[in-house]
C-alpha cells in the first residue's frame, strides 16, 4: 500500500529515497511518512473547526471517519474484492467465471486432508490452550511464588511462532534408537527403552505435534488473562460463597467460572482466529508436507508455489468464511456484557 | 452481573487481537549480499564489446540469485573485470526463498534487473506475465558462439529471452574409492550390474545400506528424488520417450514413467537398500540433501546419487579423487552402448530494458565471464554452459569431470525434466509426490496425482 503510493508521490524526490535502500532513504521515509500523517490530521482537525451546529456536529463525525473509512476501503475492501473475484475465475484466477476452485477445495484428497487438519487445530488449540491457562491460573492464584510461575509458562509468548517451531523441531529430531539423540522426545524414549520415533512424519500424529506448540504459545496467553479475570472477582461474593459452605469444583463451577465467563470467550475466540490462521510453524517444521499443510500454508504454496493464484485466492475466502462466525460471536457478547 | 473488570480486560484485548492479527501480515526480506571480494588481482578483459551499450559509469544492476554464502563469493568475483571495465556496478543478493520469491516481486512491480532462474519452466511462467525482457542480439550471439545447444532452454514460444550460465550433471554417483577397493567391489558398467552390486553390499554388510539418499531441501522438498525418476527414465525409456514425457506429449501417468518410477522404488523403497547412516526409508524424506550423503564416510552407507554440485558439501580436508576418500562415478545406463547423461544449470532472464542491464547479460554470456568463473573458482561447482573454455581450467576434478561428460559426442544429454515442466508441476506436485511416495503412497496414485495436477491449457 505504502509502496503504491509513494510510486504517484511528486517526481522531484529522487527514486532511492523512496525505495529506501539506504539509511538516509528510509530516514527520509520515515519522516515523509509522519508529516504526511500530520498534514491528512491538521487538514481534518481545520476542516471539522468549519462546520458548526447541530448538523455540523454530523459532518465532524464523517469527517472524522472518513481517513480510516478511505484506507479500509483501499487496504482490505479493494483486496478482499478482488480476491473473491479471483477465486472465481478458475486455477490461474484470470479465466471464465466457475465454481470450479471451490468444488476443488471439498473434492480433492490432498485439500481435504487440509480441511481436516484445518479443523483438528481450530478444535483443539483454543480448548486445550484455554484449559491449560484457566487450570494453571487457578492452581497458582495467591500461591507462593505466583509471579515467577507465571512468568515461565508466559515466556513463550515471548518467543516468535518461528523461533517456537525451530526449538520444537529439534525437541521432535530423530535418530536411529542406537544412534546418539539430539532430539529431547526421542531421547526420553531412549531412556525408557522405547524406538525412537518420526513424530513429525507420520500422519495424523504430526498435525498433533505441531498443534503442541501452537497451545504451548497460547497456554501463557490464556493464563495471564484468565488470572487477571480471577482477580478481578470481588472478594465479597468469595466470602458469601464460603459461608454457604461453597468449595473446591463447586466453588470453580458456580462462582469463578461464571464471573471470567467474558474473559473465558475472549480468550477463546482470540485463540481461535489466531489458530485459522496458523501458517508460521506448518511452515517451518513441515512446510505442509507430510499431510500436514493448513488452509493458510495451502493458500500459500497455490499462490506462490503451483501457479494457482485463485485456488489460492478461494482457500483465502474460505479461510475469511470461517473468521467471521468467530469474530461475530465475539463482537455479540462483548455487547452484551456492555 | 457483569463485572468491571473482565469486561474493560475483553475490549482491550479484542483491540489487541485485531492490532496483532493485522501486524502478523507484515513482512519482509533482502539482504544485500554486497560481499564482493576485491582481492582477487582482476583480469583484464576486452571492454570493446560492451563500449557500444554507452557509457554506463555509475549505473547498477540488480542480481537476484539462489545461490548464497558461501558460494556467492566467487560469483561475485567473477563480475569483478566486467564491473572495472565499465563502472557498472553489480548488487548482488541470494535468496534460498528466491524461487518463490521470484514471482511475487515480479507480480508486485518490485523485480529484480536481472534474475538466475534456476529452471527453464520458471522462465515460461515469468514470460506469461509478460515482465521479462528479451535478450539483445549481443547476448544472442555470445549464446550462438558459446552455447548452442543450450539455447532452447532459454527459449519460450520460438523467441530468446535468457541466456544459459552456470551447468552441473547430475548422473553421479557418490562413493568411497578406498571402501569400494578394501571390499572388491568394481564400478558397476550397466544398470542390472548396479542392482547386484546393491544387492551383494546389503548382503555383506549387515551393519551399513548399500544407499543413502535425502530430500529435505526447504521449500524445494522432493527435488532429489525427482532428479532419481528423471535419471531412470532416461535409461529405461530412452531419451525420445523422455522428451515426451517432459512435454506432455505422453501422459505422467504413462507406463513408461511407471516402469522408471517401478525402477527407482526397487532401490529407494526396499529398507534393505536405504536409508545407511539414517534408518528407515521415510528419513529419506526428512534428510536434508546437504546431510544425504555424508554416511559414506563413516562407511554407513555406500553409495549417493547426487549431482556435480555435490562436490561442495564434503567436508574441508576430504580428498576428492579418483583414488581418494570420496569420488564419483557415472550412473550406469542399460547396457554400454548408450550414454544418456542428465544434468541442469540457470537462465539469466532481464526484468529492466536498460543498457547496463544489456551490456551485463552480455558479459554473463561472453567466454570472458566463463573463463573468469573457472578462476575465481571456490570450492567447485564452475562449470557453465559455455563450450569454449578450457576444462584444464576447472581446478575442482568433478567440474572437470563434469565438463568432459558435456561435451562427450557419444553422450546424449537431457536437460533435467522437473526443471522444464511447467513451475506447478516442475517445482510443485512433482516435488509433493515424491515426498509422499517416500513416505508410503504407492506407484500408480502418485503418478495419477501428478498427472491430473498438470495444467490444462
Amino acid at each position: 500500500m505504502v509502496a503504491s503510493l509513494l510510486s504517484v508521490a511528486p517526481s522531484g524526490i529522487p527514486e532511492p529515497f523512496l525505495r529506501a535502500e539506504s539509511t538516509a532513504g528510509k530516514f527520509f521515509l520515515m519522516f515523509f511518512a509522519v508529516a504526511f500523517f500530520a498534514a491528512v490530521f491538521g487538514l481534518v482537525l481545520f476542516l471539522a473547526s468549519l462546520l458548526k451546529g447541530k448538523r455540523g456536529e454530523q459532518g465532524q463525525g464523517m469527517l472524522f471517519a472518513a481517513p480510516a473509512v478511505l484506507l479500509l476501503a483501499v487496504g482490505l475492501l479493494y483486496p478482499a474484492v478482488l480476491t473473491i473475484i479471483q477465486s472465481l475465475r478458475g486455477k490461474s484466477g484470470d479465466g471464465a467465471f466457475s465454481f470450479e476452485n471451490y468444488s476443488a477445495m471439498f473434492s480433492q484428497p490432498e485439500l481435504l486432508t487440509v480441511l481436516r487438519n484445518t479443523a483438528l487445530w481450530v478444535i483443539l488449540v483454543p480448548f486445550l490452550a484455554t484449559a491449560i491457562g484457566l487450570l494453571y491460573a487457578i492452581l497458582i492464584d495467591r500461591a507462593r511464588g505466583e509471579a515467577f510461575a507465571k512468568a515461565l509458562i508466559f515466556l513463550p509468548m515471548a518467543i516468535s511462532m518461528v523461533g517456537a517451531s525451530i526449538i520444537w523441531k529439534f525437541v521432535y529430531q530423530y535418530k536411529q534408537t542406537e544412534r546418539p539423540q539430539i532430539g529431547l522426545l526421542n531421547q526420553l524414549f531412549k531412556l525408557v527403552g522405547l524406538e525412537t520415533q518420526q513424530f513429525l512424519l507420520e500422519a495424523p500424529l504430526n498435525t498433533l505435534m505441531l498443534i503442541i506448540v501452537m497451545v504451548w504459545i497460547q497456554a501463557g496467553f490464556a493464563m495471564t488473562v484468565l488470572s487477571a479475570a480471577i482477580k478481578a472477582i470481588p472478594d465479597d461474593i468469595i466470602e458469601a460463597a464460603r459461608l454457604d459452605g461453597v468449595s473446591g469444583f463447586r466453588m470453580f463451577r458456580y462462582i469463578t467460572l461464571p464471573s471470567i465467563r467474558a474473559a473465558v470467550v475472549v480468550v477463546l475466540t482470540t485463540i481461535g482466529i489466531g489458530t485459522l490462521k496458523v501458517f508460521d510453524i506448518v511452515r517451518t517444521m513441515t512446510g505442509g508436507q507430510f499431510d500436514t499443510s493448513v488452509v493458510a500454508n495451502e493458500f500459500y504454496n497455490q499462490s506462490f508455489r503451483y501457479n494457482a493464484p485463485g485456488l489460492g485466492a478461494a482457500l483465502a475466502v474460505l479461510l475469511f468464511v470461517l473468521v467471521i462466525p468467530i469474530v461475530a460471536y465475539n463482537i455479540v457478547q462483548m455487547r452484551k456484557e456492555a | 452481573m457483569a463485572h468491571k473488570s473482565p469486561r474493560r480486560t475483553a475490549k482491550v484485548l479484542a483491540t489487541l487481537a485485531v492490532v496483532s492479527l493485522g501486524l502478523a501480515a507484515c513482512g519482509s526480506s533482502s539482504d544485500d549480499g554486497d560481499s564482493g571480494s576485491g582481492d582477487s588481482a582482476a583480469t583484464k578483459i576486452d571492454c570493446a564489446p560492451y563500449e557500444k551499450f554507452g557509457d554506463l559509469k555509475g549505473k547498477e544492476v540488480s542480481v537476484y540469485t539462489t545461490i548464497v554464502a558461501p558460494e556467492d563469493g566467487p560469483h561475485i568475483a567473477s563480475y569483478k573485470p566486467f564491473e572495472d571495465c565499465t563502472g557498472v556496478k553489480i548488487k548482488y543478493e541470494g535468496s534460498r526463498e528466491m524461487e518463490a520469491q521470484i514471482s511475487v516481486r515480479v507480480k508486485g512491480g518490485n523485480a529484480p534487473d536481472i534474475a538466475y532462474l534456476p529452471q527453464p519452466g520458471l522462465l515460461k511462467t515469468l514470460v506469461a506475465t509478460g515482465k521479462v525482457i528479451p535478450a539483445p542480439p549481443e547476448t544472442e550471439a555470445n549464446v550462438d558462439a558459446n552455447m548452442p545447444d543450450w539455447k532452447t532452454y532459454g527459449t519460450v514460444d520460438g523467441k530468446f529471452y535468457a541466456a544459459p550460465l552456470g551447468a552441473n550433471v547430475k548422473s553421479f554417483v557418490w562413493y568411497s574409492p578406498t571402501a569400494f577397493k578394501d571390499k572388491g567391489y568394481e564400478i558397476p558398467k550397466t544398470w542390472d550390474e548396479l542392482l547386484a552390486l546393491t544387492d551383494k553390499i546389503a548382503t555383506d554388510n549387515p551393519e551399513a545400506k548399500p544407499w543413502c539418499a535425502g530430500i529435505e531441501s526447504g521449500d524445494a522438498t522432493g527435488w532429489p528424488a525427482t532428479d532419481w525418476v528423471e535419471d531412470v527414465m532416461l535409461r529405461t525409456a530412452g531419451a525420445e520417450t523422455y522428451d515426451k514425457w517432459v512435454n506432455h506429449e505422453i501422459p505422467f501417468n504413462d507406463p513408461a514413467v511407471a516402469t522408471a518410477l517401478a525402477e527407482v522404488g526397487k532401490i529407494l523403497k526396499n529398507p534393505k537398500y536405504v536409508n545407511g547412516g539414517y534408518g528407515d526409508v521415510k528419513t529419506i524424506a526428512s534428510t536434508s540433501f546437504q546431510d544425504a550423503g555424508q554416511p559414506i564416510l563413516d562407511g554407513t552407507c555406500f553409495m549417493h546419487r547426487q549431482a556435480s554440485f555435490y562436490a561442495a558439501n564434503w567436508p574441508e580436508g576430504t580428498n576428492v579423487a579418483e583414488d581418494g576418500d570420496i569420488w564419483a562415478f557415472y550412473l550406469p545406463a542399460k547396457d554400454e552402448t548408450t550414454k544418456p547423461v542428465l544434468g541442469a544449470g540457470e537462465v539469466t532472464a532481464a526484468f529492466r530494458d536498460a543498457p547496463e542491464v544489456k551490456a551485463f547479460q552480455t558479459y554473463l554470456a561472453s567466454t570472458e565471464w566463463a573463463v573468469e568463473r573457472a578462476k575465481t573458482c571456490g570450492t567447485g561447482g564452475c562449470l557453465t554452459a559455455n563450450v569454449n573454455v578450457d576444462p584444464t581450467l576447472l581446478k575442482n576434478p568433478i567440474d572437470n569431470l563434469s565438463a568432459t561428460m558435456l561435451t562427450d559426442k557419444n553422450a546424449t544429454f537431457r536437460f533435467d525434466g522437473s526443471d522444464l515442466m511447467p513451475g506447478a508441476v516442475g517445482a510443485g506436485t512433482f516435488w509433493k509426490g515424491m515426498v509422499n511416495w517416500i513416505t508410503g503412497e504407492n506407484d500408480k496414485a502418485t503418478l495419477d496425482y501428478i498427472e491430473n495436477s498438470w495444467p490444462k491449457s
